[in-house]
C-alpha cells in the first residue's frame, strides 16, 4: 500500500508540475502589460520600469516561473497587481465563501443523491423508479445558473424567504451566512445530485445480480435487509469515483453561481481580477482550483485502493 | 399450445421498425429537429429583425405580433431564441468536432502502439480532465478574445479526452480479436488495420457520445455566454440573455423563463435522442431499465 501511495504522490507531483507550467505560460502569452494597466497608458516610461523592477516583471519568463511556482509552494502567491496586497491573503477571504458553499452544495448532493438512487433501484420498474428516472433525466438538463435564478424568483422575490444575493459575511453571525448561501448550495446541488442519483441506481442494480447477493437472500435475509447489509456498500464504490469527477464541475459550478448571487468567493474574485488584468491573481487561482481537483481525484483513488487491493497493482 | 413460429428464432427487426418503437429517440428526435430546423429557418426568416433595438416597444408582453414579447431594449424574444438556437448549435458542433478530431486518433493511436507512447496519450488526457471548460475560456479569454471562437476551443479542448478515452477503451479490445489478427496475418500494418478495421467498429459508441457531448456543449456555452466568456453583443446567445434577465427578474420573470426552458429542452432533447440510439446501436449496452 505505502509503495503505491508512493508511485500516487510522485505522480501527483509531476502532474501539479506540468499544470503548473502550463497555466504560466498560458497567462504568458496574453497581450497586455500588467505595468501599463496598473499605471494607464499616460504613464511615463521609467515610472513603468520602475514598478516592473518591482513586481519582477522584467526578469525573464523562466525565472519568473520558478518564483512563482516556488512561492506557491511556500504559500505564497505573490502580490495582487490591483489591490497591493498578498493574493493569499485575498484567497483566503474569498476562501471563507466558497469553501463553505462548495461543501453544503457537495452535503446536500450526498444526501439526495443516495438515498433516491437506492430507492430506484430497489423498487426498479415501479412508479417511483420512473418518476426518479424522469426527474433526474430533466435535472441533468437545467443549467445550474438558470436553475439558481428560479429559485431567486420563487424563494426571494416571491416569498421573500431568502435573500436574493449578497453575502453579510460571517461576523454577522452563522445564520445570516449560512441563509445567505442555502439557495446558491441548492442550486449548484440538485443537477448535481441527478447525475450521481443516476450511477447510485445502476450501481446498486449491478450489485444485486451479484452472487453474494443471491448467498444472502438464499441464507434467509429479507430483501430490505440484503440491500441494507450487502448490496449498499459495494455499490458505493462506483459513486465515489464519480463524486471525484464531479468536483471539478462543482468548482467550475461554484465559481458560476457566485456570479448569479453577487457572493464574494474565488469565482467572483477571478472575473473581477479578469476584467482588471490582474493576471498574478488570476494565474494564482487558477491553479489552486486545477490543483484541488487533482489532489482530490488523488485521494479518490488512494481511498479506492484501500479499499480494493486489486487496484494497488494498477498505476 | 405453442406455436411454431414461438420457437424460431427471433430475427432482429430492422433499425428503422425499432427506432419507431423507441420512445425516448422519438421524442428526442423530435425536439432535436425541431430546434435545428427553428435555428436554419432563421437564416432566412424571423418574426422580426434578430437582435434590432427599437427602445419604444421595450417589455411587450407576448402578443400576436411579438409571441415570446420584447426585451427591455424593444428586441423580439422569439427571434433571439431562433438565432440564438444557431449559436449553441454551432457552438457545441465545433467543439465536438475539436473532440472528435483531435480524440479521436489520439486514442486509437494509444491503442495500436500501446507501450510508451500510448501510456504518455493516456496519462495526458487525464491530466486534461483538471481544467474544466470554464476554467480553459477562463485561461484563454485573452488569447482568442471573449467570443464564440474561445467558447468553441475551450468546450473543444475539454472534449478531447472524452473522446480519446472512449475510442483507447474502445480499440483495445478489438485489436485482440480474430478479424484483426486475420488483418495481421494478411500483412497488413497498425494504421491500416486501425482505419479498416478498429475504427469502423467502434462508429455506433462514437456517435452516442456525440450526442451526449453535443448536449453538454449546449450547457457550457450557455453558461460561458451568461458569465461573458462566450458569444459576444450582438450575436444573440440563449446564456446572455438569461444574464441580460436577471436584473428584471422581479419585473419581466418570462426574459429568463424562456431562454433557459429553450436550453432544457434541447439539452433533454439531445440525451434522450442520445439514450435511444444506444439501445438501437448497441443491444449490448443497454442500460437497465
Amino acid at each position: 500500500m505505502l509503495a503505491y501511495v508512493g508511485r500516487r504522490l510522485l505522480s501527483l507531483a509531476v502532474t501539479l508540475a506540468i499544470a503548473s507550467a502550463i497555466v504560466f505560460t498560458v497567462m504568458e502569452i496574453l497581450p497586455g502589460d500588467p505595468a501599463e494597466v496598473m499605471l494607464g497608458t499616460n504613464a511615463r516610461p521609467d515610472t513603468l520600469a520602475a514598478l516592473r523592477a518591482q513586481y519582477g516583471l522584467d526578469r525573464p519568463a523562466p525565472e519568473r516561473y520558478l518564483a512563482w511556482a516556488g512561492g506557491l509552494l511556500q504559500g505564497d502567491m505573490g502580490l495582487s497587481y490591483t489591490y497591493s496586497v498578498p493574493v493569499t491573503q485575498l484567497v483566503a477571504e474569498r476562501m471563507w465563501v466558497s469553501l463553505p458553499l462548495a461543501l453544503i452544495a457537495l452535503t446536500l448532493t450526498t444526501l439526495i443523491a443516495i438515498p433516491v438512487g437506492a430507492l430506484a433501484a430497489a423498487k426498479r420498474n415501479s412508479a417511483t423508479d420512473v418518476g426518479v428516472m424522469t426527474a433526474t433525466q430533466v435535472g441533468i438538463a437545467v443549467p445550474n445558473f438558470w436553475f439558481a435564478m428560479l429559485l431567486v424568483l420563487v424563494f426571494a422575490i416571491t416569498l421573500r424567504w431568502l435573500p436574493a444575493g449578497g453575502f453579510p459575511g460571517w461576523k454577522a453571525g452563522a445564520w445570516p451566512a449560512l441563509k445567505a448561501l442555502v439557495l446558491p448550495a441548492v442550486a449548484l446541488a440538485l443537477p448535481q445530485a441527478s447525475i450521481l442519483a443516476r450511477v447510485m441506481r445502476s450501481s446498486l442494480l449491478d450489485t444485486l445480480g451479484e452472487d453474494y447477493v443471491r448467498t444472502a437472500r438464499a441464507k434467509g435475509l429479507t430483501r430490505a435487509q440484503t440491500v441494507r447489509r450487502h448490496a449498499l456498500r459495494n455499490a458505493l464504490i462506483p459513486v465515489l469515483t464519480i463524486m471525484g469527477l464531479q468536483f471539478s464541475f462543482l468548482l467550475a459550478g461554484t465559481i458560476i453561481i457566485e456570479n448569479v448571487f453577487f457572493l464574494p468567493g474565488l469565482g467572483r474574485l477571478v472575473f473581477q481580477a479578469i476584467t482588471q488584468r490582474d493576471l498574478i491573481v488570476v494565474k494564482s487561482v487558477v491553479m489552486l482550483l486545477v490543483a484541488s481537483v487533482v489532489v482530490v481525484n488523488f485521494l479518490v483513488e488512494v481511498g479506492y485502493a484501500a479499499v480494493d487491493p486489486r487496484l494497488r497493482r494498477r498505476v | 399450445m405453442t406455436h411454431p413460429a414461438d420457437i424460431a428464432p427471433r430475427v432482429p427487426r430492422p433499425f428503422v421498425a425499432r427506432a419507431l418503437a423507441h420512445p425516448s429517440f422519438l421524442l428526442g428526435g423530435a425536439i432535436a429537429l425541431v430546434v435545428a430546423a427553428m435555428a436554419l429557418l432563421s437564416f432566412v426568416w424571423t418574426p422580426h429583425e434578430a437582435g434590432a433595438i427599437e427602445i419604444a416597444r421595450k417589455l411587450r408582453p407576448p402578443s400576436t405580433e411579438h409571441w415570446f414579447g420584447t426585451d427591455q431594449f424593444g428586441r423580439d424574444v422569439l427571434s433571439m431564441i431562433m438565432r440564438g438556437a444557431v449559436t449553441s448549435m454551432a457552438v457545441s458542433f465545433v467543439a465536438v468536432g475539436i473532440g472528435v478530431g483531435l480524440g479521436v486518433p489520439l486514442g486509437l493511436l494509444a491503442a495500436a502502439r500501446r507501450g510508451v507512447l500510448g501510456e504518455a496519450v493516456m496519462r495526458a488526457n487525464d491530466f486534461v480532465f483538471a481544467f474544466p471548460a470554464l476554467i480553459i475560456a477562463i485561461m484563454l479569454r485573452d488569447v482568442f478574445g471573449p467570443g464564440a471562437v474561445n467558447a468553441m476551443v475551450a468546450i473543444g479542448i475539454f472534449n478531447v479526452p472524452v473522446f480519446a478515452r472512449l475510442a483507447y477503451g474502445a480499440a483495445l479490445p478489438l485489436w485482440t480479436r480474430e478479424f484483426v489478427m486475420a488483418a495481421r496475418v494478411a500483412g497488413k500494418g497498425g494504421a491500416l488495420i486501425t482505419l479498416e478495421h478498429i475504427l469502423p467498429n467502434m462508429l455506433n459508441l462514437l456517435i452516442v457520445q456525440a450526442t451526449v457531448q453535443l448536449s453538454l456543449g449546449i450547457l457550457a456555452e450557455a453558461a460561458l455566454s451568461y458569465v461573458g466568456l462566450g458569444v459576444q453583443p450582438p450575436q444573440p446567445s440563449w446564456g446572455r440573455m438569461l444574464n441580460e434577465a436577471q436584473t428584471l427578474m422581479a419585473l419581466a420573470p418570462r426574459l429568463a423563463l424562456i431562454p433557459g426552458t429553450a436550453i432544457v429542452l434541447t439539452v433533454l432533447g439531445l440525451n434522450l435522442l442520445g439514450d435511444g440510439l444506444r439501445d438501437l446501436l448497441d443491444p449490448r449496452l443497454a442500460r437497465e431499465r
